[in-house]
């Protein structure tokens, strides 16, 4: 595998993780449906790493049926404004997927056909899966006695 | 028109939403509402330490707890390289095989209830019942088994679970052919559901659906198989493929899965090797009582996994097993401390109903109940 955006390739557990340069991802996600025959995108998550810089990771679950391969991928973005192009163009299953991250941490995807929060109500502030969003006490406070 | 579907429709299976845009009968287009029974699991499993989370494996899908306890203990035990000794692993196998017989049971009944056919339900119920008792005699749940941990199992396999199995295995298929008889030939299941809810394959596969879903449209591709986890490589058993990819090839599908788990589950009665049904991980797994009582280093490693659990190396692990909707997948992440950092499950249900708007697309609305019927999803494996 060879492209201009893979920065860096780990292999741990008998698993394959590509690091790779968030602005080329559409680019490289066309490169590995076409050329490598990852027809299949299993998911997309993100992990938060705060207060770490940079925060987020986005992660894309690859599977190749023909080769029976799996791989994943891995974006590292920023937690002042994240930003990352949308797969939508790639694979399909990606809109909600990336919805889901959208809702749960707050990752904008460009080019995104209907990037709406999935989970949580539609007025919902704040993304749950945050590591400074708290567990108890946000929105509704119960009177102690 | 627009017509409003749900939440609380009943052949929904679950809070589900859909809007549905109709040009008279005919669907035009239909979209999906999902997030009514999110509750918040993965933001729960970075609260609870590692062996307390698989409680809430359980409560993602309601229908398949083992293989869900299965898929976490499974990813975990790959950050921790533990070796599980070959009892624990054959029980696995046996209990996630019962618990897609459970699932498909309650697929296969509340779906022909859906189309008309009353008896199935009662028939079908009638087996998921000895499945629950059996569940209920290895782990003391019916359905919130918990019964797969981390380190191999919850408890010993109980004494005289040989008779029980064996007797409901026995009789399982003769029940098989009850169903089939009733359905097979049956002219209203029959028009009700061939040649409806087609997706082709190359839809299905763009749009993240998984499961008998794929293997009724063609597909030989079953994880079992294809990345056999926890032994199954030992097992004999077939991948059923169907090639007219609608409501009845869907039908056939599962019916011949429960027939190749009913296989694999003589099997592993059959063949259930003796040894220890737990690791050999003292750091993990709690010590025996009686070591517990005599030994101060099994005394020590029991306190410090009751007062602060294990810790699990730092890393990344992302493991996937067949389960009876499809494919989960689970990617842990720990920090080396001893509670996950990240856990996010790629649940079957999410992927599947994505395909929904597609298969909707175009057919009458009364088919859509057989259609979405026959994607099987737990809305709350969808919503999580």
């Amino acid at each position: 595998m060879n492209h201009a955006a893979i920065l860096e390739t780990k292999q741990a557990f008998g698993e394959t993780t590509l690091i790779a340069d968030p602005a080329q991802i559409v680019d490289l996600c066309r490169y590995l449906k076409d050329d490598e025959k990852y027809i299949r995108l299993s998911g997309i998550t993100a992990v938060d790493l705060h207060p770490a810089e940079p925060r987020f990771e986005v992660i894309y679950h690859l599977h190749s049926l023909d080769r029976n391969q799996r791989l994943r991928l891995k974006c590292r973005l920023g937690g002042a404004q994240p930003e990352i192009d949308s797969a939508t163009g790639v694979w399909r299953s990606a809109n909600w997927y990336e919805r889901e991250v959208f809702d749960m941490f707050g990752i904008t995807f460009r080019n995104h056909p209907n990037l709406v929060r999935i989970l949580m109500p539609i007025d919902w502030e704040g993304h749950p899966l945050r590591k400074d969003y708290p567990v108890h006490g946000y929105k509704y406070s119960y009177p102690s006695e | 028109m627009t017509l409003n579907m749900g939440p609380q429709h009943p052949s929904t299976h679950g809070v589900l939403r859909i809007v549905l845009e109709l040009e008279g009968e005919t669907i035009i287009s239909a979209a999906p509402d999902i997030g009514f029974l999110h509750t918040g699991i993965e933001k729960e499993f970075e609260q609870k330490n590692w062996q307390q989370a698989v409680t809430l494996t359980d409560r993602v899908d309601y229908l398949a707890n083992l293989s869900n306890n299965l898929v976490y203990a499974l990813a975990v035990e790959k950050l921790l390289q533990i070796e599980i000794p070959a009892r624990a692993q054959w029980t696995r196998v046996m209990m996630t095989e019962f618990s897609r017989l459970n699932s498909h049971l309650v697929w296969l009944g509340t779906h022909a209830l859906d189309i008309g056919a009353m008896t199935m339900f009662f028939y079908c119920f009638r087996e998921r019942e000895d499945i629950l008792r059996i569940f209920e005699m290895f782990s003391g749940q019916r359905m919130m088994t918990s019964y797969i941990r981390i380190g191999g199992l919850a408890l010993e396999p109980p004494r005289g679970w040989q008779q029980v199995v064996g007797k409901f295995i026995k009789a399982f298929p003769s029940k098989v052919d009850e169903y089939e008889e009733l359905l097979n030939a049956n002219p209203i299941w029959m028009r009700r559901t061939q040649g409806v809810g087609f997706i082709s394959l190359e839809d299905m596969l763009d749009l993240g659906v998984t499961g008998p879903m794929l293997r009724g449209a063609g597909l030989n591709w079953d994880i079992r198989k294809s990345e056999p986890y926890s032994s199954y490589e030992k097992f004999d058993f077939k991948v059923p493929v169907e090639t007219t990819n609608d409501v009845w090839s869907r039908y056939r599908v599962r019916i011949q899965e429960m027939r190749e788990s009913a296989k694999i589950i003589t099997q592993a009665l059959e063949g259930m090797p003796d040894g220890p049904w737990q690791a050999d991980a003292p750091h993990v797994v709690l010590p025996e009582r009686e070591k517990m009582k005599t030994q101060m280093e099994a005394l020590i490693y029991h306190f410090k996994i009751v007062t602060e659990g294990f810790r699990v190396p730092a890393g990344e692990a992302y493991q996937c097993i067949e389960a009876p909707r499809g494919e989960i997948g689970y990617y842990v992440v720990s920090d080396g401390t001893s509670k996950p950092y990240r856990v996010h499950m790629r649940t079957p249900s999410f992927g599947n109903l994505q395909g929904l708007p597609k298969m909707l697309e175009g057919i009458l609305i009364a088919d859509s109940i057989a259609a979405l019927g026959s994607m099987d999803f737990v809305l709350g494996d969808t919503d999580r």
